[in-house]
């Protein structure tokens, strides 16, 4: 799941990261993501995964990493990472 | 513990020790300055000094650094009642509680920060901030200058558009890249103490419409000191978690006590009218109640938002929540656009007294002042980030049972 995140997220024109360079756990908000590119990512994963991320999980810390983010996405489809 | 012994102890509780009654004695103090800071663009000192002899600059420092810990209500309170004699000077004593929450919420960590927070305690400072640079278009989580550290030691030169009264500040809270290289997004936040290690260089001056005792000039900040001068935390998070809360409620309540005065004053109109022929209904009377309706609506915004971030505080996750971010700031487009709104409708109501400059029923003042709201941070540029956020966020219909 990880790469299948790492590979929706890179190819996003709207979220102007380097996610080669980063690990898993790297913040992604430190890494310069904005807030209005947090938006666009979770639009992209709620398409790419069929999800809808519940008003609780729209928060700092669910899209702070791509390690954070799949925990979420398997929370939400009870899928292993 | 001791705020508890206070309050059972009716000894105690002298006439100085309630902040409202202080807080009166600077708002009389600002009211008697308040053409003249008007007229000149200068900064409010009378009231500046005021605020220092009440003691009003630290209260809302933890008791544990010296100050009283009042919390967000409290402060509000306290802004809403100065805003209602002198606009410029609210604003000035809102940002500076702006910056001292920032303190409180992400100083506590770091030695120098709370010791910091005892010097402000003590020494009743007045500080700034330094977020605006040329060349980033007021994005505040955005920026071009970076410091950089070496040797335990930082160093700093930011081209600031505009720092509020940043001439007659004791300490500057400045953003910046966190190092040369790193994103425009990747921001720390230093406190810049006005000392020998400081410099300021006035480049524009403030000249405005309103809110002129503001004195926001544009100055290049040059800066040194110790590393441990910059927040521990990276300014995305005090931006979110206490910054971007703190300016909308601290500047909806400057708003709101604006407001509130222009309302009195076409109150004591429309009194003064009935008075005089007591057996009509003056054509004014009907506006009035719209205005306070719209007064009311004001404030029954700026109170929830208030619970809303009080609750908030609690929760770390829920502070940095896209909803709290989209309710955060519609309260301020809402009460902006409603000040301006109850002072042109109070204007309406005065009519040419209310227009003229001098008389008991001036909203002139108020006028030019409110008119900053919807600008200061551009109206539509939260309504654009707004908007963002609202393509994930679900509106909270609940009312809090």
């Amino acid at each position: 799941m990880i790469d299948r995140i790492r590979t929706l997220l890179a190819q996003n024109p709207m979220i102007p990261i380097d996610f080669g360079a980063l690990s898993d756990n790297a913040n992604l908000y430190d890494a310069g993501l904005t807030s209005f590119a947090s938006v666009q990512m979770m639009l992209a994963i709620e398409e790419e995964f069929d999800i809808e991320f519940p008003e609780q999980m729209l928060t700092r810390r669910t899209f702070s990493s791509i390690a954070s983010i799949a925990a979420a996405i398997s929370e939400l489809t009870a899928e292993q990472v | 513990m001791n705020v508890m012994g206070k309050i059972s102890n009716p000894l105690a509780l002298s006439p100085a020790d309630c902040t409202a009654d202080r807080m009166a004695r600077v708002a009389a103090i600002a009211a008697d300055a308040v053409d003249a800071v008007d007229r000149e663009g200068r900064f409010p000192q009378e009231a500046a000094n005021a605020l220092r002899h009440e003691r009003l600059l630290g209260v809302a420092i933890p008791a544990e650094f010296g100050g009283e810990g009042l919390g967000t209500a409290a402060i509000a309170d306290l802004v809403v009642q100065l805003a209602q004699a002198c606009g410029s000077s609210a604003m000035v004593y809102a940002m500076h509680q702006i910056q001292v929450s920032s303190l409180a919420t992400h100083g506590v960590t770091s030695e120098w920060h709370r010791a910091f927070m005892r010097r402000v305690a003590d020494e009743q400072l007045l500080l700034a901030s330094a977020t605006s640079e040329a060349g980033i278009g007021g994005n505040l989580r955005n920026s071009i200058c970076a410091v950089e550290v070496a040797d335990g030691r930082f160093s700093l030169t930011k081209d600031a558009t505009v720092i509020s009264y940043g001439a007659n500040a004791d300490a500057i809270l400045a953003t910046a890249r966190r190092a040369p290289d790193a994103a425009h997004s990747d921001q720390i936040m230093v406190v810049i103490p006005a000392d020998a290690n400081r410099s300021l260089e006035r480049k524009s001056v403030w000249d405005t419409l309103g809110m002129r005792g503001t004195c926001s000039d544009g100055f290049l900040l040059t800066a040194a000191g110790e590393a441990t001068q910059i927040f521990p935390k990276p300014f995305s998070e005090i931006a979110a978690q206490s910054m971007l809360a703190s300016s909308h409620i601290y500047w909806a309540a400057t708003w709101f006590g604006i407001a509130a005065d222009a309302f009195a004053r076409a109150q004591a109109f429309v009194k003064a009218a009935a008075r005089k022929q007591p057996n009509v209904t003056p054509p004014g009377a009907l506006r009035l109640s719209e205005a306070a309706a719209k007064l009311q609506e004001m404030k029954g915004h700026l109170v929830a938002a208030i619970h809303r971030f009080e609750a908030a505080q609690q929760d770390d996750d829920d502070l940095s929540s896209i909803g709290f971010a989209a309710e955060i700031n519609a309260l301020k487009v809402a009460s902006s656009e409603k000040a301006a709104e109850v002072v042109r409708i109070a204007m309406l109501i005065t009519g040419i007294l209310g227009y003229k400059n001098g008389t008991p029923f001036s909203v002139g003042r108020h006028l030019r002042d409110v008119t900053s709201a919807a600008v200061m941070i551009s109206n539509d540029r939260i309504l654009a980030n707004t908007s963002t956020l609202l393509l994930m966020s679900r509106f909270d219909t609940s009312l809090g049972s």
